[in-house]
């Protein structure tokens, strides 16, 4: 029993700024779904079913509000699915998309993902103290700072690992019109002169808080043939779940993310990730997350991963290009973080990344993680089928 | 293309209560996940998909459905989604991931509870939040909306409406072996009505609870159903459709998602023995019974149905898991399944279940 083959058709994204005034949640999802349709030259009519999905509703204040948003995103007479697994979820739900037409049910698939972090406050929603729940702690930073701080320790990294993915990302980000942060001038220096905010993590060292959204069309092998637009094709998919706490486990290297690597590799005949990718878009929302997952991804040896960022491998130019688009750094709509990965990684094998597109891109990993480092999506998108 | 496994519901497990105040989400799950799983005859570890479905805005926390991961045992880490939506669609997630082939079986779960908060002001959260929203019309007074409307078209009565509710106390009595004498219609007709034209009857209760479900593939479906001298509950089809939000841009008195999901899922086949029906207001099993072209001697909400226990993002759920214990032990060959969500029945799920080899 095998899977039809999937394929993205389209990929549209919005400008993404800190308040997007300009327009309301409407606005925001309809900018990156009627760029994504332009892109698969297809109209709100051709599309069978609709998969949204979004972080807490507690960021907009508004419950599953999918429901309100249907209409406008062409969703009325049609199936219509909503996706929330944490930061992940952006990943989460292109998967749960693409399963829609490898199931065989649908042919033509609307996917969307949006964060609209103005309406609301994530900093807040994330702080709620909850009785029996662990304490984010002031938002994701104070949450991830100790594992950090355990990373460094482990590999015996050097202090400024950190500070060179900052500044690598936001560069990169300036060949990229749709991103947060511009900051032509950053270097070392302004990052280290940042304020402190979680040790070792500083201001320049953290994503921003961005209103945006993401969106795909994906298509079945019989729509994608007849497309006009090189498609890119969906090679594997995958996704792990483990629980927040428990004494084994190690929320610095974890399980659900090696276990998630090994499965999507398998699926699209990875062996070696650093040759087998020309390029990865993954999920590094705070500067130390590039090394980190350079090794949970198996791109490093274990405690090797900080030596590929400093020899400049993972920069724009390097041999395996990490976040070419600017990433989660320069950008961060958080429901639509990791769906911008996945949207990005295609992108980049339909030789469709404009300015940031690196050169003869075949095959690429888009990359999500979410809660404490404890939900993970992952795929791989290639020029040629499965 | 059209999906081509057989897929069926070989176990299920639920816990309802008017409000739970001692345990929490994790702690109300756990058993019923355990007896799930253990009524499915599948180890754990041998599940191959997990997904749920739940609010957050229920506790008034952001990631409520991550804790709840605890009640499920997700060691070595499992594959695993969520959505933000009556546990019914997370089956139907489960169903599509089984359809893909990359597993051949998956416990589903739904769970809310009511008792923390208020659902009818929650629930006005879901309205559109720049032109709606603001003017803070509660759930029950947005339902009544929708039985007028029905009642305008129709020319039913109030006495429709309240019949509905008392023959659910009937039937949820029965079904729990409770010796009651309800009220007569003509008694509950004498209660005030909470937004008119719907009176305490006509509203389903603030409930906590959950459910779980476990869905198998064709002949592993079999072979774990036999074990247990049960027939498995082959969904034969299933589909869920959407409408747009806003009450003025839709006729209220009919359902055409409904309708539209039943047409694709195929109610309309066969003959059905058993309804169960996510009617959270007595006039939506009047719709409801229309657009899904029911007989009027259909036996629907056998169990009560959510007039009696309406847990929310659990209720649908426990529709699937109800019409598909009654196939599953004989009592009907045929059985359909609805779930709803949003204000007047704006996005809605249909399954049917049958007892034969599909």
């Amino acid at each position: 029993m095998s899977a039809e083959r999937v394929a993205v058709v389209g990929v549209g994204q919005t400008e993404h700024r800190a308040v997007r005034a300009d327009v309301s949640m409407v606005g925001l999802v309809r900018e990156a779904a009627k760029r994504a349709l332009a892109d698969a030259e297809m109209t709100w009519t051709d599309i069978d079913a609709v998969v949204i999905g979004k972080a807490p509703d507690m960021f907009e204040g508004v419950v599953m509000p999918e429901l309100f948003l249907a209409d406008a995103l062409g969703a009325a007479g049609k199936p219509m699915l909503r996706v929330h697994t944490a930061g992940s979820v952006g990943g989460s739900t292109a998967i749960v998309a693409a399963g829609l037409v490898q199931s065989g049910v649908h042919e033509r698939v609307l996917t969307v993902a949006f964060e609209k972090q103005s309406e609301s406050d994530a900093m807040w929603a994330l702080t709620v103290p909850t009785p029996f729940q662990a304490p984010l702690v002031a938002g994701a930073g104070g949450y991830f700072a100790p594992l950090i701080r355990a990373y460094m320790q482990r590999a015996g990294a050097p202090a400024d690992i950190g500070m060179m993915v900052a500044v690598k990302d936001r560069l990169n980000a300036i060949r990229n019109p749709y991103a947060h942060l511009k900051l032509p001038d950053i270097d070392m220096q302004m990052v280290e002169e940042s304020p402190m905010l979680w040790e070792p993590l500083r201001y320049l060292e953290t994503c921003p808080s961005s209103d945006g959204a993401c969106a795909m069309v994906l298509a079945s092998e019989r729509v994608a043939d007849a497309a006009s637009r090189p498609p890119a094709w969906v090679q594997g998919t995958a996704w792990r779940s483990e629980p927040t706490l428990f004494a084994r486990r190690d929320q610095v290297n974890p399980q659900a993310g090696l276990d998630c690597a090994a499965d999507v590799y398998r699926q699209a005949g990875i062996t070696n990730p650093r040759e087998d990718f020309d390029c990865a878009e993954v999920y590094v929302p705070f500067s130390w997350y590039e090394p980190m997952w350079l090794e949970n991804l198996g791109f490093a040896a274990p405690g090797e991963g900080w030596k590929l960022t400093q020899s400049g491998a993972t920069a724009f130019d390097g041999d395996i290009p990490w976040n070419p688009s600017g990433g989660v750094l320069s950008s961060n709509p958080i429901g639509a973080s990791g769906m911008l990965r996945f949207a990005e990684a295609a992108n980049q094998v339909r030789g469709a990344a404009g300015e940031h597109q690196v050169e003869g891109a075949r095959r690429a990993l888009g990359h999500a993680y979410g809660g404490g480092s404890q939900f993970f999506a992952m795929w791989v998108v290639g020029a040629d089928k499965p | 293309m059209a999906p081509t496994r057989d897929v069926a519901v070989v176990s299920y497990a639920s816990w309802t209560s008017p409000a739970e105040l001692q345990r929490n989400e994790v702690e109300m799950l756990m058993p019923v996940v355990a007896e799930a799983v253990a009524d499915s005859g599948l180890p754990r570890e041998e599940i191959g998909f997990t997904v749920s479905g739940s609010c957050d805005y229920l506790i008034g926390a952001p990631f409520s459905f991550v804790s709840a991961l605890d009640a499920v045992g997700a060691w070595p880490p499992i594959r695993e989604s969520h959505v933000e939506m009556d546990a019914a669609w997370a089956l139907y997630e489960a169903w599509i991931q089984i359809q893909k082939g990359s597993v051949d079986s998956a416990l589903v779960y739904g769970f809310g509870k009511a008792s923390p908060g208020d659902p009818s002001e929650i629930f006005t959260l879901q309205l559109d939040p720049y032109t709606v929203g603001p003017l803070w019309p509660d759930t029950i007074s947005v339902a009544a909306l929708q039985a007028r409307a029905w009642m305008d078209r129709t020319g039913g009565t109030e006495h429709d409406l309240v019949e509905v509710g008392a023959r659910s106390l009937r039937n949820w009595a029965w079904a729990n072996g409770v010796d009651l004498e309800p009220d007569a219609v003509d008694e509950l007709l004498a209660q005030p009505t909470i937004a008119s034209p719907l009176r305490p009857g006509d509203v389903a209760p603030d409930t906590d609870g959950c459910a779980a479900i476990v869905l198998a593939a064709g002949d592993l479906a079999k072979e774990l159903a036999a074990k247990r001298e049960l027939r498995p509950a082959w969904i034969t089809g299933i589909d869920h459709r959407i409408e747009p939000q806003a009450l003025g841009f839709r006729d209220l008195s009919v359902s055409t998602s409904t309708a539209l999901a039943a047409l694709t899922a195929g109610v309309g086949d066969g003959p059905v023995d058993v309804a169960e029906l996510h009617t959270q207001f007595s006039h939506e099993e009047l719709i409801l019974r229309e657009a899904l072209g029911l007989e009027d001697g259909a036996n629907v909400n056998p169990s009560g149905g959510p007039l009696q226990a309406n847990p929310p993002m659990a209720a649908g759920l426990i529709r699937i898991g109800e019409a598909a214990a009654r196939v599953m032990d004989g009592e009907a060959g045929r059985a359909i399944a609805h779930a709803s969500s949003g204000p007047c029945l704006q996005q809605n799920l249909v399954c049917v279940l049958e007892g034969e080899d599909a």
